[in-house]
């Protein structure tokens, strides 16, 4: 009986976790869509009460977060979301995912796999790739944030400690995206271009620029490059 | 509850204060020498009777008379005007209250089109890949009917922008006929929206019936009528250059008479009936429903009227007018601000095109003249929803496209939303932000997102680098049309085709429906 009591409020939880994530609450203070939810336990609060009532980390992804994620993506298709509620439910979803992280670290879980994410050399524009930092940590991606401006050499040294599994660099200018040749050519040159994918997007890059310049993909938006992300993973297994 | 329209907080003015005077001065001397010819008698006699001088200059089949109006006349007739005129509607929330001295826009349809134009779309194969296909749209004319016309106030019923609706099809078929033509247009209109509709009157033998069918429809006499003022008229009472017509001189007359709201309105042509020159067409337009105002005070003082002004520059190649020509806004303008000058509701013209069809040409022209007509606040805007060719020709797709574009006017029309407490939102709004390493503001869009304070992207978007907005909106016309009306309730229908000779029994939606 005591099980069964146990069992039902890991279910009223988890669709509690999954609510918030559709709703895109990261803490008790947002609003979310509906506005009416403020000072309720949110995404953070949930994942936290859950850890703490000893909820497998697996169970918490993929029954309230990524299923949250899931009904999130179908409204965005639909045209009832849009882009700063599909934002608000990545964010959510990352937060969560930094709780997490130890504890599947801990247990020797693996994650989706590690993203270094940068702006190319000499550019300074930022936005396409913030949204996209904040949605691919969003779809379980553990994702390592450059910034701006970021030289080859710095991206080879990231790639040669971090060991990440993917690498996105972000140019608009068709002036600042000759440096993501030179970064595959610079990863090359210290052996390391078959250890990560590039994936490469952009206002300035285009499907032709990156296999000219050897990227395994180019990416329109974030949403494409769960995509591709995706895809890599099936080949993988 | 009333409809509230759009009030531009700071309009648009070309004139300055001198130049309005000056314009004003200029039409009261035009109203004394040379005068308006009026070819009714019966004004002749008012006029002289209050004053003017009036001299016959009757040839020998042509009776007419110089009538010389006086400023004091004209004056008084501005003075007893009502500065706020009522339009009422079938649905009391649909009322407008127009507001000589307050620069609050409310869009209306219109005018009297003789051509329907239908829209479908024929599937186009491209010759060097037969794969490839895509729909165009086709535009075929014909000549409007009295369905037609329900069509296009149901349509407009369901157009959020639209605020009353003006008759937009003349209807010609083969059993309308000069005696029963009014009965059947106000019928039409009145029974497939609850908004405001207003009209023009084919024959004045009509008047009557058409008054009496408004009573039957707010269940109520003169008073009730004149309460909820559910129609109102439009007149043409001047034919420019200065000539009052003789039966749209007695139908303002006897609108008058009756109380009821009326368009006193003049539409010269810049270079053939009136001075291609501004301030030219400016005084002589001026003069002209200045005449009709006064005219309307006589009859009946305390008469609601709106100051019309419907001024066209001429087309130089066929001396046809053209709607789509910058003057032509701006004498629009011009006569907002003299209207405003007056302190008198205006009834003023935008959004009419050259063009045949939609296309590019008709939204460059209607955008520009809506856009700075608009801006100057006239309170009873007729944008010409859905019209082509210089008002002969209505079109349902046009106007759910010019519905799109009303709705962004107004969206752009809301006042700045700054004050102390949202200066100190955003002010921490812009510290939250700039601590995050991200540096985004989008999560503080979503309180915005669903309150209706954003504008939302153009609604006949295409996907990708296609250009589908005649077929998106042709769907959005096709979902309006399937959405129900409030139509006249079943008793008063049955006492309005008892009691009102003349209209057609197809229009009585309740026995049409018990024959199917």
């Amino acid at each position: 009986m005591k099980e069964t009591m146990e069992e039902t409020m890991e279910e009223d939880i988890l669709a509690l976790l999954k609510e918030n994530v559709i709703q895109g609450r990261r803490t008790k203070d947002d609003e979310g869509v509906d506005g009416d939810m403020v000072g309720t336990p949110a995404v953070l609060e949930l994942t936290q009460l859950m850890v703490e009532s000893d909820i497998a980390p697996e169970i918490i992804i993929k029954q309230g977060l990524t299923a949250g994620m899931q009904v999130v993506g179908d409204k965005f298709a639909t045209k009832e979301y849009f882009i700063p509620d599909m934002l608000a439910s990545a964010e959510a979803v990352g937060a969560a995912m930094d709780i997490l992280k130890p504890i599947l670290e801990a247990a020797d879980i693996e994650t989706k796999g590690r993203f270094v994410i940068a702006t190319a050399k000499g550019d300074i524009h930022d936005i396409g790739k913030n949204i996209v930092a904040i949605l691919l940590k969003g779809a379980g991606y553990e994702v390592k944030d450059l910034g701006i401006d970021v030289s080859p050499e710095k991206i080879v040294k990231v790639v040669r400690e971090y060991k990440p599994d993917f690498l996105g660099i972000s140019a608009l200018l068709t002036t600042t995206m000759v440096a993501m040749g030179k970064t595959i050519e610079a990863l090359k040159e210290n052996g390391l271009r078959d250890k990560v994918k590039v994936l490469v997007g952009g206002a300035a890059v285009s499907e032709e620029y990156a296999q000219e310049i050897e990227a395994d993909a180019y990416c329109v938006d974030g949403f494409h490059a769960i995509k591709v992300l995706e895809d890599f993973q099936k080949v993988k297994t | 509850m009333a409809r509230e329209g759009i009030l531009v907080h700071s309009p648009y003015e070309r004139m300055t204060e001198e130049q309005i005077k000056q314009i004003h001065h200029a039409s009261v001397q035009i109203l004394n020498d040379p005068g308006m010819i009026s070819f009714n008698c019966e004004a002749a006699e008012i006029f002289s009777a209050n004053g003017a001088e009036v001299t016959s200059i009757t040839s020998a089949d042509n009776p007419c008379w110089l009538v010389r109006i006086p400023e004091k006349l004209i004056l008084q007739a501005i003075n007893s005007a009502p500065k706020i005129v009522k339009l009422g509607a079938r649905n009391r929330d649909n009322s407008l209250f127009l507001n000589g001295e307050e620069p609050r826009v409310f869009f209306v349809s219109g005018s009297e089109t003789n051509i329907w134009l239908d829209v479908d779309f024929p599937t186009y194969v491209k010759k060097s890949d037969p794969g490839t296909e895509i729909l165009v749209p086709e535009f075929h004319k014909r000549r409007g009917t009295v369905l037609d016309l329900c069509q296009a106030a149901h349509l407009c019923e369901h157009l959020e922008s639209l605020d009353a609706f003006i008759r937009s099809v003349n209807i010609q078929d083969k059993d309308i006929i000069e005696d029963n033509k009014d009965v059947n247009k106000f019928f039409a209109s009145l029974n497939n929206t609850t908004k405001h509709v207003m009209a023009g009157l084919t024959s004045l033998e009509q008047l009557d019936n058409v008054v009496n069918m408004a009573k039957l429809i707010v269940g109520g006499g003169e008073e009730e009528l004149k309460e909820n003022p559910i129609i109102s008229f439009i007149t043409c009472l001047v034919k420019s250059p200065l000539q009052f017509v003789d039966d749209t001189s007695q139908t303002l007359m006897e609108i008058c008479r009756r109380g009821l709201p009326v368009v006193v309105s003049s539409a010269p042509q810049a270079g053939s009936t009136a001075p291609m020159t501004e301030d030219g067409i400016m005084a002589q337009i001026n003069a002209e429903v200045l005449a009709g105002i006064t005219l309307s005070q006589l009859v009946n003082e305390g008469t609601p009227v709106l100051y019309g002004s419907v001024p066209v520059r001429a087309r130089l190649d066929t001396l046809n007018d053209s709607y789509g020509a910058p003057e032509t806004s701006q004498y629009n303008i011009d006569c907002v601000q003299m209207a405003r000058f007056y302190k008198l509701p205006c009834y003023a013209t935008a959004g009419v095109c050259d063009t045949k069809i939609p296309g590019q040409q008709t939204s460059i022209e209607r955008l520009f003249s809506d856009i700075l007509v608009t801006l100057s606040g006239p309170q009873y805007l007729h944008c010409a929803y859905g019209l082509l060719d210089c008002n002969s020709t209505f079109c349902l797709l046009q106007a759910v496209l010019d519905d799109a574009h009303f709705q962004m006017i107004k969206f752009f029309l809301r006042p700045p939303r700054i004050s102390e407490d949202e200066v100190a939102e955003s002010l921490k709004q812009i510290r939250a932000v700039v601590a995050t390493p991200q540096k985004l503001y989008i999560r503080y869009i979503r309180p915005l997102m669903r309150s209706g304070k954003l504008s939302m992207p153009y609604p006949f978007e295409g996907d990708g680098e296609t250009d589908n907005v005649f077929a998106l909106a042709h769907e959005r016309m096709k979902q309006l049309l399937a959405q129900p009306v409030e139509h006249i309730d079943p008793a008063t229908t049955k006492k309005i085709f008892e009691e009102i000779p003349g209209i057609l029994s197809r229009l009585n939606v309740y026995e049409e429906r018990r024959k199917q």
